[in-house]
């Protein structure tokens, strides 16, 4: 096993430090003891803060009001250089944070202001590293049962003793060696840990698996694509857009055995509704990004799945982008609300796609109630068709210019808006019950694809196709800050930004929103208007999602700095300019004039409050 | 790089030969003791010089330019038309490298500035290190290129990478996609199509 831990501080402060954790730690596997600790909201138990994935925090001393008075309270360095996505936990007196690789864990001391009381490094092959596509992320450890698990670069899923970093257990869940490695954050329901797997530049094919929270033993895997058993469908009882699925639906959207290097990768965030039993998440892009070479809706990736939490069997899937032609991977997060629409109360599933488009559903059946873009300058396709009677129903109508497929391989396909990156890529919105709107980190970028032939070799890069990426035409800003109303399909507000927004964004009940900027920002915003209250700058870039916490009465603001990801690979040496001509140069000036390199978490209270 | 450093014909790079890349002008069995001794040798006198030395085109055989010692070089038209191969090796670069090296071969904070690099890499060097990998891997960086010798994506087209970024190093190209390119010459095509087999 590769992985070893350490006591760094006296045990006298260890104990004390675990004394909460005890008690919570008590809760059996198979029980609700996250149900339970999420509705604390001085603990972040899970890195979507609660299973329904709002990122909305109850704590209300930080407020509209008070916000521009936060200070920096402590700062904590991770040592490591590469991009760092995700956020800390914080259960009791211990805050969890994790780096991208070597996936480092610290177990840090809230009462000695971020004392390390362990961590934990394992050794992995640094062959994983050029396995990643965009950078070695890693988007965040996951904690039940006094344990934090934590999905590593290599597809090691290893259970940490909360209290002393020991490894409980270690099981490896892929092989990198084909392109498979860990990047997103488990989530664990009950007495399951599930997990996904990325790599979809390597043509791995996607899976989302369930393990035992007790000692690592698979209990299911199920697979984005295949036949009928792999994926853990029942034809009749599987539905899509109020139909059964029917036998074969993934086989027959495949050239012969292509599915089997297809990816529908499962990297993105996952979601839980207790109610229903249902857990929610996305598949990523067929593999290659050369549409010509792969013909067939290419089912079920792009694909929003509704599973049960226990036999992971699915209950419902919707595909957003069939036959992809643009890289616009399903993955991000699948937001859980329950909101009024025309009288009614429902039950409803929120999901910002990489494709642009909002698509708001009922979580209960799958039935797709809103799909519209939340940026105007989205043009691959004009809508998405809502006629229930169409024969394409649920699609997207595909603009014949913007086609990859109808262009060609060889062929430049200029002006594509979203770019590769998605409107929005994996870092999360929030949603706010007290004004009922979404708060949504987007990219405002456009590019040109040419795809073209490639070739398969296992774990080596499965393309087959050549972007450029430049800000979306009419401006020379790259992201916005976007309040949105998932009822209705409309923006309330956009806050331009000068580079994409690729920080995850937090909601809180003292009626301020923050996210975090590439140049290193942490931002404070109204939750009603958008109106800047606060920033400060970071010591680096900002791809990390903000988290609040309480301890020993007094609410914290947290968030991990450290630019590097796609956007900072796409970004570091300055996006080429299609339109230099047309001025606005230095509106997108290179990202390094702004920030560099390096890991570390920066920790916000009001001083006194 | 003692694997790679023949043209024995071993099954995982056999289709190199498709492309003629082992042939007597790539000097791969030679490309340790280049490396070795690159350093040492003083830099060329001519007014452009780079890794390979004067990239100017001498010969050309079937669209293909290379220069007076036979590495395979770029040739730019005063319209601004750039030859297949280096047009090529944009596209390729793009999809191969890019995430790692940065676009237009200007680095990214994962790796380094392979238009940089061309500067002092001759093209012998290029190829070792492309085909074998490198690491760098310490407590402060993790710099891991791998081995793409039996990457067909990349190999079947390296000369045209070499060529493109060879263009970038000498500034004889700028940023983005070249405007203008030659046709595809059909032995290209027929290249291709044997090695990506």
């Amino acid at each position: 096993m590769a992985g070893f831990s350490m006591r760094l501080l006296a045990a006298s402060i260890v104990v004390s430090s675990f004394l909460l954790l005890q008690g919570a730690a008590i809760a059996q596997p198979g029980s609700d003891e996250l149900l339970k600790m999420e509705k604390d909201p001085a603990n972040v138990v899970m890195p979507t803060i609660t299973y329904d994935n709002q990122r909305y925090s109850s704590l209300n001393k930080i407020t509209a009001e008070n916000v521009g008075k936060l200070q920096v309270a402590w700062t904590f360095s991770t040592g490591v250089l590469r991009g760092h996505e995700g956020a800390p936990l914080v259960i009791g007196d211990v805050m969890y944070v994790h780096t991208p690789f070597p996936n480092t864990v610290f177990a840090l001391d809230l009462n000695h202001d971020g004392a390390i009381l362990w961590k934990y490094e394992p050794r992995q092959d640094p062959n994983v590293i050029p396995v990643m596509c965009c950078d070695t992320v890693n988007r965040g450890v996951a904690y039940a049962d006094g344990k934090i698990f934590l999905h590593q670069a290599d597809t090691t899923l290893v259970a940490l003793d909360a209290k002393t970093g020991k490894v409980v257990w270690s099981i490896k869940t892929d092989d990198p060696g084909k392109g498979a490695t860990g990047t997103a954050a488990p989530m664990i329901v009950k007495d399951k840990v599930y997990v996904g797997v990325s790599g979809g530049e390597f043509g791995v094919r996607g899976w989302l698996a369930a393990y035992s929270v007790k000692d690592g033993k698979q209990l299911w895997r199920a697979y984005s694509a295949g036949p009928d058993a792999d994926l853990m469908v029942d034809p009749e009882k599987t539905m899509s857009l109020g139909k059964p699925i029917g036998a074969n639906s993934s086989l027959k959207t495949w050239e012969g055995d292509q599915w089997k290097i297809g990816g529908g990768d499962t990297w993105g965030w996952y979601s839980y509704d207790p109610q229903l039993n249902l857990i929610y998440y996305g598949t990523g892009n067929p593999s290659t990004w050369n549409p010509k070479q792969r013909p067939g809706d290419n089912k079920w990736s792009m694909t929003i799945f509704a599973r049960d939490a226990d036999t992971g069997m699915a209950k419902w899937v919707y595909q957003m982008t069939p036959h992809d032609e643009w890289d616009y991977d399903g993955v991000n997060e699948m937001i859980l609300a329950d909101q009024q629409m025309n009288g009614q109360m429902r039950h409803l599933l929120v999901h910002f796609d990489r494709n642009g488009f909002a698509y708001t559903l009922d979580r209960v059946t799958g039935e797709l109630l809103v799909a519209e873009k939340y940026d105007p300058a989205v043009n691959w396709a004009t809508k998405v068709d809502m006629d229930k009677n169409s024969p394409t129903y649920g699609r997207p109508q595909v603009v014949a210019q913007y086609s990859t497929q109808h262009n060609g391989e060889d062929t430049d396909t200029k002006g594509v808006c979203p770019a590769a990156l998605g409107t929005k890529d994996e870092q999360p919105a929030a949603f706010s019950p007290d004004t009922g709107l979404f708060y949504v980190p987007t990219n405002h970028v456009c590019m040109d694809y040419e795809p073209f032939r490639v070739s398969y070799t296992a774990g080596q890069p499965y393309v087959g196709a050549t972007l450029s990426m430049y800000p979306a035409p009419g401006g020379n800003t790259m992201g916005n800050f976007v309040a949105w109303d998932a009822r209705t399909g409309k923006i309330a507000w956009s806050n331009p930004e000068q580079f994409s927004v690729w920080s995850g964004a937090l909601a809180t009940k003292g009626g301020v929103v923050f996210y975090g900027t590439l140049e290193g920002y942490l931002k404070a915003v109204d939750a009603k208007t958008g109106k800047e209250l606060y920033r400060f700058k970071t010591p680096s870039g900002i791809i990390g999602n903000v988290m609040t916490y309480e301890h020993a009465g007094k609410q914290y603001v947290a968030v991990l700095s450290g630019v590097g990801g796609w956007a900072g690979i796409g970004l570091a040496a300055g996006l080429t300019d299609a339109h230099a001509g047309l001025g606005a140069v230095g509106g997108y000036a290179a990202l390094n004039n702004y920030t560099a390199l390096g890991g570390s978490l920066t920790v916000f209270a009001i001083p006194g409050g | 790089m003692a694997g790679i450093a023949t043209c024995v014909p071993m099954p995982a790079i056999s289709f190199l030969h498709h492309l003629g890349i082992c042939d007597l002008k790539s000097p791969l069995h030679a490309a340790a003791f280049v490396a070795a001794f690159l350093t040492l040798s003083p830099p060329l006198a001519h007014a452009l010089t780079d890794g390979s030395g004067d990239p100017a085109p001498v010969t050309s055989e079937d669209g293909k330019w290379a220069d007076k010692d036979g590495n395979p070089t770029f040739k730019i038209e005063k319209d601004g038309t750039v030859d297949w191969y280096t047009y090529a090796g944009f596209t390729r670069y793009s999809a191969e490298c890019l995430r790692c090296h940065g676009p237009d071969g200007l680095g990214s904070t994962y790796a380094p500035p392979l238009a940089d690099s061309m500067k002092r890499l001759s093209y012998s060097d290029f190829y070792a290190v492309v085909a074998s990998g490198k690491q760098a891997v310490s407590s402060s960086q993790e710099l891991v290129m791998p081995a793409e010798g039996n990457n067909r994506n990349v190999m079947c087209y390296i000369d045209a990478i070499y060529t493109y970024l060879r263009a970038r190093a000498d500034d004889a190209i700028g940023r983005g996609r070249p405007d203008k390119h030659a046709p595809k010459p059909e032995p290209f095509s027929k290249a291709e199509d044997a090695c990506m087999e």
